[in-house]
C-alpha cells in the first residue's frame, strides 16, 4: 500500500483554496457545514427548551400572578424590539442572497445593517433592564412587587431575566460572528462558489430571531386583556 | 478479508516509517494538532488522569466503610468524597472515554475518511474538556462539593456551603465538549462515508456511536441550561427552584434526569459497539442479526429519553407519571436484551479465541446482564420504593458502569492498541489483569446488592454493625480491583517503547481500520477506499494471524 | 444544502407577513378571549416561526435530512414538555391515604 509518505498528495481535490483537505469535494464540505449548523441549532432548541419548560410549569401553576407580572413589562418596547429583529432577519437573508451573487458591497451593507439592528435590540433591552432595576423588579433582596402575588411574580421575573438574558448573550455572539463575516467579505472571500459561512451564520441569526418570536408573546402578552 | 478494493496492507518491517505519531515532533504539534488520532491520544491521557483521580476518591470511601463507625473522615468530608467520586467518574471519565478516545480514533478510519468533518472543532472539544476539568480540579483542591453528583435543589442552590458554582461551571463547560463530539460524529457519519459504504455496511461500532451522538446532542443541552439555572439561583437569587418563592425542587429533578438518564446510555452504547467488534473478531463469525443490533442502538437512543422518572419514584412526583415511566423503563430493556442474545448467537458455533479483548467482552456480557436485570427490578415501583437510595442501586449502576462500560473500554483499548501504538501488549500480563479485574469487581459490588437489599442506605459514612462483614468484603474487592487497573497502565506504557512491533492486522479482523499500517499515517488512506460488501465476512476456517 | 437562490421578492413578502402578524398579536392581546388568548398568541408565534424557517432559513428548498433534523429537535422538546407536565398536571389526581 503506497502510504509511506505522510504528506502523500490527496486525490480528487478541486484545487480551491476554500476546500479543506479532509473533504473530497466542495459539495461534501457544504453539506457537512450545513448539517453541522442544523445539529447545533437542535442543541439550542433543547437548551432554551429547559427554560420554556420551567416557564410552562410555573405559568400553569400561577396564571394570575404571571399575568399581573407580565403587565409590568413595556409592551411598546417589546413590540418595537420584535419588529427590529424581524427587519434584521430580512437584512440577514439579503446578505446571504448578496453573497450567493458575489456582490461584495451589498454583502457588507446588509451585514452591517443586521449588526446595527441587533445592537438596537440590545440597547432597548438595556433600557428595559434599567427600568426594571429602578422599579425594584429584579429578583433578590431588593425585589418589591405590589400586590399579594409577590412570590410567584418573583419567579416570573427570574424567568424573564434568565430567558431574555440568555437570548441577549446569543445575540452578542451573533453580532460577533457577523463582525468576522464583514472582515472576510471586505477581502472578497464570498461568491457563488463559496459563501457557506454567510449561509450558516444566517441560520444562527434566524434561530435567535425565532427564540424571540416565542419569548415576546410568552413574556409580554400574557395578561394585557385583564384590566 | 474485508470487502475493500484497495490492496491489502503488506506486513511492514519494524523500522521507523512515517506515521501519525512521528510525522511531526514537538509539544506544539500535539497541542495544535487537527489529526483525530492525536486528539484521541490527548483524550486518552486526560481521561486516564481523571479515572485514577475518581478511583482515589473511591479508595477513601471504601477505607471509611471498613468500619461501622464514621471514624476515618467526618460526615461532611464523606459527602464530598462520594460527590467528587461521582462527578469525576461520570462527567470526566465515563461519558467521554470510549467516544472521545476510541470513537475519535476509529470512526474516520472505519468509514474510509481522512478525518472527522470538523477537525478544529474536535481539538476545541478537547480543550473545552480540559478547561472544565480544571474548574473541577480547582474545586476539589479547595474542598470540593458535598451535594452528591446529582446536586438536588434546594440544597445545592441555597443551603450547601461548598464550591457548587465552580464545580457547576466545570461540568457546564465540559458538557459542550460532549455536544461538539456528538455533532462531529453525526455530521461525519452522514456526509463522509466512503463510496459504497451504505448505512447497512457500517461496522456496528459506528452505529452505536451514531446513536450515542444523538443522545449527546439532544440531552446535554438540557443539563447545561439546568446548571445555568442552578447557578443563577445561587448567585443572583433568581428563584426558579426555590420553595420559599413557590418554586418546585422536583422541576430540577425532571430537568436533571432528562439528561442524566440518557447519559447512562451515552456511557453504555459505545461499550456495546466495542463488544460487537470484539465478539465478531474473536468468534471469527459474522454478527447474528446485524440489522437488529443496529436498530437496537437507535431504539435505545430514543427510548432512553422516555424513562427518566424512574429515578424519581419516591420524590413526590405524581403516581400517574410514575406508572408511565415504569412501563417505559421495562420497554427500554428490550433492545439491550436483543444485543445480548445476538452476541451470544454470534458466538454459537464460532471459532472462539480467548485473547484478552475477548475476555473483557465476556466480562461485559455477563456483568452487563446482571446489572441490566437488576435494572428491571428497579423499574417496578413497588420494589424500587424499598431499595431506592440503598446500596442495591449503587451495585446496580456499578455493574453496568464498571462491569459493563469499563470492561468494554479495557477490551477496546487492548484490541486496538496495536493499531494505535504500533506495538503489541504482553498477553500474559493482560489476561492476568483481566482476571484480577473480574474477581475484584465482583467481590466489590456483589456484596452491595445484598447490603442494599438488607437496607443499608447509600451516601452514609457510618452503618449498623451487622453490615460490617459485607462491607469488608467489598473494600477488599476494591483493593484487588485497583491492582487490576494499575497493572495495565504499567504494561501499556511499557509496551509503547518495548513492546513487539505489530503488523497491520494482528487479529485478522475485517474492517477498514485494519487495512492501514500500525500505526496509520496521518491521512489514514492515501486513496479513498471503495467498499463493495458487508462487514464481518469471516469464515471460521481462516487461520488467525498474530504478529 | 441546496444552492437554490431565493429571489428577494419572496423575502420581502415574508417580511411583510411577519410585521403584520406581529402587529396582530400585540393588538389581539388586548382583547379578552379567555383561554383562547394563549392559543392565538402561540399560534401566531408558530406561524411566524414557520415562515422564518421555510423561507429565511431556506428549509423549503433544503434536503430531506435537514427537515428530519428540525422535526427531531422539536419532537424531543415535546418529549421534555409532555412527560414533565404529565407529572405536574396529574398531581393530586390519586388521593394519597394518610
Amino acid at each position: 500500500m503506497a502510504d509511506t509518505a505522510a504528506s502523500a498528495a490527496p486525490t480528487g481535490h478541486a484545487g480551491s483554496r476554500d476546500l479543506q483537505h479532509h473533504f473530497d469535494s466542495m459539495e461534501q464540505q457544504r453539506d457537512a457545514s450545513s448539517l453541522g449548523m442544523w445539529v447545533f441549532l437542535v442543541t439550542e432548541i433543547l437548551f432554551f427548551g429547559g427554560l420554556f419548560l420551567a416557564y410552562t410549569v410555573y405559568r400553569s401553576r400561577y396564571p394570575l400572578a404571571f399575568a399581573e407580572a407580565s403587565r409590568h413589562l413595556d409592551i411598546t418596547l417589546g413590540t418595537f424590539n420584535t419588529a427590529v429583529l424581524i427587519i434584521s432577519s430580512l437584512t440577514m437573508a439579503l446578505a446571504v442572497y448578496s453573497a450567493a451573487l458575489g456582490r461584495r458591497k451589498a454583502i457588507i451593507l446588509f451585514l452591517l445593517a443586521t449588526m446595527a439592528l441587533g445592537g438596537t435590540f440590545l440597547g432597548v433591552k438595556a433600557v428595559e433592564y434599567t427600568h426594571k432595576f429602578h422599579d425594584h423588579l429584579v429578583p433578590g433582596a431588593g425585589f418589591r412587587f405590589p400586590g399579594p402575588d409577590a412570590r410567584p411574580a418573583e419567579i416570573f421575573f427570574s424567568l424573564y431575566f434568565t430567558m431574555t438574558g440568555l437570548h441577549a448573550a446569543h445575540m452578542i455572539i451573533g453580532i460577533g460572528l457577523l463582525t468576522v463575516l464583514v472582515l472576510q467579505a471586505r477581502k472578497g472571500r464570498y461568491g457563488p462558489g463559496y459563501y457557506t459561512p454567510v449561509e450558516v451564520s444566517g441560520l444562527y441569526w434566524h434561530f435567535v430571531d425565532i427564540v424571540w418570536i416565542f419569548l415576546f408573546p410568552l413574556l409580554y402578552l400574557i395578561g394585557r386583556h385583564l384590566h | 478479508m474485508s470487502a475493500v478494493t484497495a490492496p491489502p496492507a503488506v506486513d511492514l518491517p519494524a523500522e521507523p516509517r512515517v506515521n501519525y505519531l512521528n510525522s511531526t515532533y514537538g509539544l506544539k504539534s500535539w497541542l495544535l494538532t487537527r489529526d483525530h488520532k492525536r486528539i484521541a491520544l490527548l483524550y486518552l491521557a486526560s481521561v486516564t488522569v481523571f479515572f485514577f483521580l475518581g478511583g482515589l476518591f473511591a479508595v477513601l470511601i471504601r477505607l471509611e466503610l471498613l468500619t461501622p463507625a464514621g471514624d476515618l473522615v467526618q460526615s461532611e468530608t464523606y459527602n464530598k468524597l462520594f460527590t467528587m467520586h461521582g462527578v469525576v467518574m461520570v462527567f470526566f471519565f465515563l461519558i467521554p472515554a470510549i467516544p472521545a478516545v476510541l470513537g475519535n480514533f476509529l470512526i474516520p478510519m472505519m468509514i474510509g475518511a481522512k478525518d472527522l468533518a470538523f477537525p478544529r472543532l474536535n481539538l476545541l472539544s478537547w480543550y473545552i474538556y480540559v478547561g472544565g476539568g480544571l474548574f473541577t480540579l480547582w474545586s476539589i483542591v479547595h474542598g470540593g462539593v458535598d451535594t452528591g453528583w446529582t446536586f438536588y435543589t434546594p440544597y445545592s442552590t441555597t443551603y450547601s456551603n461548598s464550591h457548587v458554582i465552580v464545580t457547576a461551571v466545570g461540568i457546564f463547560i465540559t458538557g459542550f465538549s460532549s455536544i461538539l463530539t456528538g455533532l462531529n460524529f453525526i455530521v461525519t457519519i452522514h456526509t463522509m462515508r466512503a463510496p459504497g459504504l451504505t448505512w447497512f455496511r457500517l461496522p456496528l461500532f459506528v452505529w452505536s456511536h451514531y446513536a450515542t451522538s444523538l443522545i449527546m446532542v439532544l440531552g446535554t443541552p438540557v443539563i447545561a441550561v439546568t446548571i445555568l439555572m442552578v447557578g443563577v439561583e445561587r448567585l443572583f437569587h433568581l428563584g426558579i427552584f426555590d420553595p420559599r418563592l413557590g418554586g418546585d425542587p422536583i422541576l430540577f429533578q425532571h430537568l436533571f434526569w432528562f439528561y442524566s438518564h440518557p447519559a447512562v446510555y451515552i456511557m453504555v452504547l459505545p461499550a456495546m459497539g466495542v463488544v460487537s467488534e470484539l465478539v465478531t473478531t474473536f468468534s471469527r463469525k459474522n454478527i447474528f442479526g446485524y440489522k437488529f443490533v443496529a436498530f437496537s442502538s437507535m431504539a435505545i437512543a430514543v427510548l432512553s429519553f422516555l424513562v427518566w422518572g424512574h429515578h424519581m419514584f419516591v420524590s413526590g412526583q405524581s403516581v400517574y407519571a410514575g406508572l408511565i415511566f415504569s412501563i417505559l423503563s421495562f420497554l427500554v430493556a428490550i433492545p439491550s436484551a436483543v444485543k445480548v442474545f445476538n452476541w451470544t448467537a454470534t458466538m454459537y458455533k464460532g471459532s472462539i479465541s480467548y485473547r484478552t479483548p475477548m475476555l473483557y467482552a465476556f466480562g461485559f456480557i455477563g456483568l452487563f446482564t446482571i446489572g441490566g436485570l437488576t435494572g428491571m427490578f428497579l423499574a417496578a415501583i413497588g420494589l424500587d420504593v424499598h431499595v431506592h437510595d440503598t446500596y442495591f442501586i449503587v451495585a446496580h449502576f456499578h455493574y453496568i458502569m464498571v462491569g459493563g462500560t469499563i470492561m468494554a473500554y479495557m477490551g477496546g483499548i487492548h484490541y486496538w492498541w496495536p493499531k494505535i501504538s504500533g506495538k503489541l501488549y504482553p498477553e500474559g500480563w493482560a489476561r492476568f489483569s483481566a482476571l484480577v479485574i473480574f474477581v475484584g469487581f465482583n467481590l466489590t459490588f456483589f456484596p452491595q446488592f445484598i447490603l442494599g437489599y438488607l437496607g443499608m442506605p447509600r451516601r452514609y459514612h457510618a452503618y449498623p454493625e451487622e453490615f460490617q462483614v459485607l462491607n469488608v468484603m467489598s473494600s477488599a474487592g476494591a483493593s484487588i480491583l485497583g491492582v487490576g487497573y494499575v497493572v495495565p497502565l504499567i504494561y501499556l506504557i511499557w509496551s509503547m517503547r518495548y513492546g513487539k512491533a505489530a503488523s497491520a492486522n494482528p487479529w485478522g479482523s475485517t474492517g477498514l481500520e485494519w487495512d492501514t499500517p500500525s500505526p496509520p499515517p496521518t491521512e489514514n488512506f492515501a486513496v479513498t477506499p471503495v467498499v463493495t460488501g458487508d462487514p464481518y465476512q469471516y469464515s471460521p476456517e481462516e487461520v488467525e494471524v498474530v504478529g | 444544502m441546496s444552492q437554490h437562490v431565493v429571489p428577494p421578492r419572496v423575502y420581502f413578502a415574508v417580511f411583510a407577513a411577519l410585521i403584520v402578524l406581529t402587529a396582530t398579536t400585540t393588538a389581539v392581546s388586548f382583547l379578552d378571549l379567555g383561554p383562547w388568548n394563549t392559543v392565538v398568541a402561540l399560534g401566531i408565534a408558530f406561524l411566524k416561526a414557520t415562515l422564518v424557517v421555510l423561507f429565511f432559513m431556506h428549509v423549503k428548498y433544503s434536503p430531506r435530512l435537514t427537515q428530519i433534523v428540525i422535526a427531531g429537535g422539536l419532537f424531543w422538546l415535546a418529549i421534555l414538555l409532555a412527560l414533565t407536565l404529565s407529572d405536574f398536571m396529574t398531581r393530586g389526581w390519586l388521593p394519597i391515604l394518610r
